[in-house]
């Protein structure tokens, strides 16, 4: 069966990010998943890729792939590709995902198809990638027709299903050129992050809009998304006015998510904010104005102010819990 | 310092946009066309440093006749000239075909710092600048929430997952740069005015030495197989909050087991 490889998320301990066994997941489809793991903590995370059918580990540990900015992994991924030559190459569509698979098409003369939502294979058995286009409003597949089918997919778009196998550890050579060590990484810097979930792996998202009238008033969704193990998400309207921060901005030029739940409160529903959120699996919105345009794509809706409604409904939830 | 800002032109993202029948490219003709947002903010940045360290800033364009509205925007807003790409065999390019050629172009325009924004609002790829560096052999120095020039030393402050990294590299490079960086300006009378006399200079495939079966759809390594309108979402449940709004929902959240 042909190969597939998958580049995993980890951190150095060794944990492997919710987005690779997704990956490991859609790969199963195309052929025999192998991970390719860049720096150090394989040997803690290889018992989570077994679980999720990974038949091998590439590992090559090295300071170049934290050091530099993705030209080292694509680097990496480029030299397995020569030679395993393998059916597909899946990588998480983070921002940097999508940066190493962008490097990794050039190196190798190959298409990249990002932001994936599903991937199967094709009657002929290649590599197809859904795509939801303009924020979901088009349903398209594509796939590629020179060198090695490289995909990026969209985390949380993908449901994890495990698959034993053996997930056995290959060390790999592998030296950054000098080329790939041009934009070194002089500092990183952590932002308080609290325990609440990644936006973009979250189950469920509970986003604030203009209703909430000011970053005091946006305290509520943080309390009712806290309630609900939620992550929190804005809208550009709560980010530009900076009631919130701009990196949890869900829409067409901020995050695009993809949750079994999106909680849209206060939002009025605007094409920019549906572009990010319309994949949901089920949404619900809490909105004054009965004219709001989010509830034509909403589960669920109450028309209601939402300092009346949220309140009461954390308290409900408290008790179910 | 010769800065270059890419300027893509894309759909207006407040109205509908569709597929082409056939090829299942971008319908580009129909739609009002507009800089791409992120492209704004590099154009502003790229003229801040142009203005603090010196030097000229050229807009690198690709696109069909159409994109000249855009280009002469970003000449309004106070870059110095224009390079448009425009060539019938361009259509339909994707990423890889893309990057091709804006780096040929970039060859022949001679850079210190190419700028870009991070990503379309069409494609939303977010894979060019990456190709860019990779195939110019220049530092990456992308997805910036700040740049800072010292000398021949570019500092970006690169957003991450989690926070944020600092990243350095030598000129010259390419930099992405992320919403926010910076407020991008508005085109003064003046600069409109200023505009329409700016050179632009419009370059063919043939004259940047590109094959014209290595762009468009021709030298693009994807296809779009088939696509369709996704069914809208089905109507759902209104409800008017009568006080019982909260427990309402509570007990949808309970009933499709979220709580």
């Amino acid at each position: 069966m042909a190969e597939v490889l998958v580049l995993a998320e980890h951190t150095h301990g060794g944990e492997v990010k919710k987005v690779t066994v997704e990956l490991l997941t859609a790969a199963r489809r195309l052929g025999e998943p192998s991970v390719v793991w860049a720096g150090p903590g394989a040997e803690a995370g290889r018992e989570r890729l077994a679980e999720f059918g990974a038949a091998r580990v590439y590992v090559a540990d090295s300071a170049d792939f934290s050091d530099y900015v993705v030209a080292p992994v694509a680097g990496l991924l480029a030299q397995l590709v020569g030679k395993k030559a393998p059916a597909a190459v899946l990588v998480a569509g983070t921002a940097e995902g999508k940066e190493i698979a962008g490097r990794l098409a050039v190196k190798t003369g190959s298409g990249v198809l990002t932001d994936a939502v599903d991937v199967t294979a094709a009657d002929d058995g290649a590599p197809l990638a859904e795509h939801a286009n303009f924020g979901g409003a088009i349903t398209a597949h594509a796939r590629a027709t020179a060198g090695t089918p490289i995909i990026a997919v969209r985390p949380n778009a993908i449901a994890a299903a495990p698959a034993a196998a053996d997930a056995e550890i290959v060390p790999v050579e592998f030296a950054a050129s000098d080329a790939a060590k041009a934009a070194r990484i002089t500092e990183r810097v952590i932002a308080e992050k609290g325990e609440r979930p990644d936006l973009t792996e979250a189950q469920i998202v509970v986003s604030g809009g203009r209703g909430t009238g000011s970053a005091d008033g946006f305290k509520i969704i943080e309390e009712f998304a806290d309630s609900l193990g939620a992550a929190v998400g804005a809208s550009r309207a709560v980010t530009d006015a900076g009631w919130y921060p701009h990196q949890f901005q869900v829409g067409q030029t901020g995050k695009t998510v993809s949750p079994q739940l999106y909680m849209a409160v206060g939002i009025s529903g605007a094409i920019q904010h549906r572009a990010g959120m319309q994949t949901s699996k089920t949404i619900i919105a809490i909105n004054k104005d009965p004219e709001a345009p989010i509830f034509e794509i909403a589960d669920y809706a109450i028309v209601g102010d939402l300092f009346e409604v949220v309140p009461p409904l954390i308290e409900e939830v408290g008790k179910r819990k | 310092m010769n800065i270059v800002v890419c300027v893509k032109q894309v759909p207006d993202t407040a109205v509908e946009r569709t597929l082409r029948q056939g090829d299942g490219t971008l319908d580009r003709e129909t739609p009002d066309g507009l800089i791409n947002e992120l492209d704004e903010y590099a154009i502003e940045e790229g003229l801040k440093i142009a203005e603090a360290h010196g030097g000229e800033v050229t807009i690198l364009s690709m696109g069909p006749g159409k994109a000249a509205e855009s280009v002469r925007k970003a000449l309004s807003m106070g870059a110095d000239k224009a390079v448009h790409v425009l060539d019938d065999a361009l259509a339909g390019s994707d990423a890889l075909a893309t990057s091709l050629v804006l780096a040929e172009a970039l060859k022949q325009t001679g850079f210190d710092l190419v700028i870009l924004g991070s990503e379309s609002t069409d494609a939303r790829t977010g894979v060019l600048p990456a190709m860019l560096a990779e195939r110019l052999g220049v530092p990456q120095l992308t997805l910036a929430s700040k740049v800072d020039i010292d000398g021949g030393a570019v500092t970006v402050r690169r957003v991450t997952d989690d926070g944020y990294a600092v990243v350095t590299g030598s000129l010259p490079a390419v930099v992405s740069v992320v919403e926010k960086i910076n407020e991008p300006r508005y085109p003064s009378f003046k600069g409109i005015m200023a505009a329409k006399k700016k050179p632009v200079q419009t370059l063919t495939l043939a004259e940047l030495g590109v094959a014209a079966d290595a762009a468009g759809l021709a030298g693009s390594a994807t296809t779009v197989a088939d696509f369709a309108a996704r069914p809208p979402r089905a109507a759902g449940v209104v409800v008017k909050d009568e006080g019982d709004g909260g427990a309402k929902v509570a007990a949808f959240l309970a009933e499709r087991k979220f709580i």
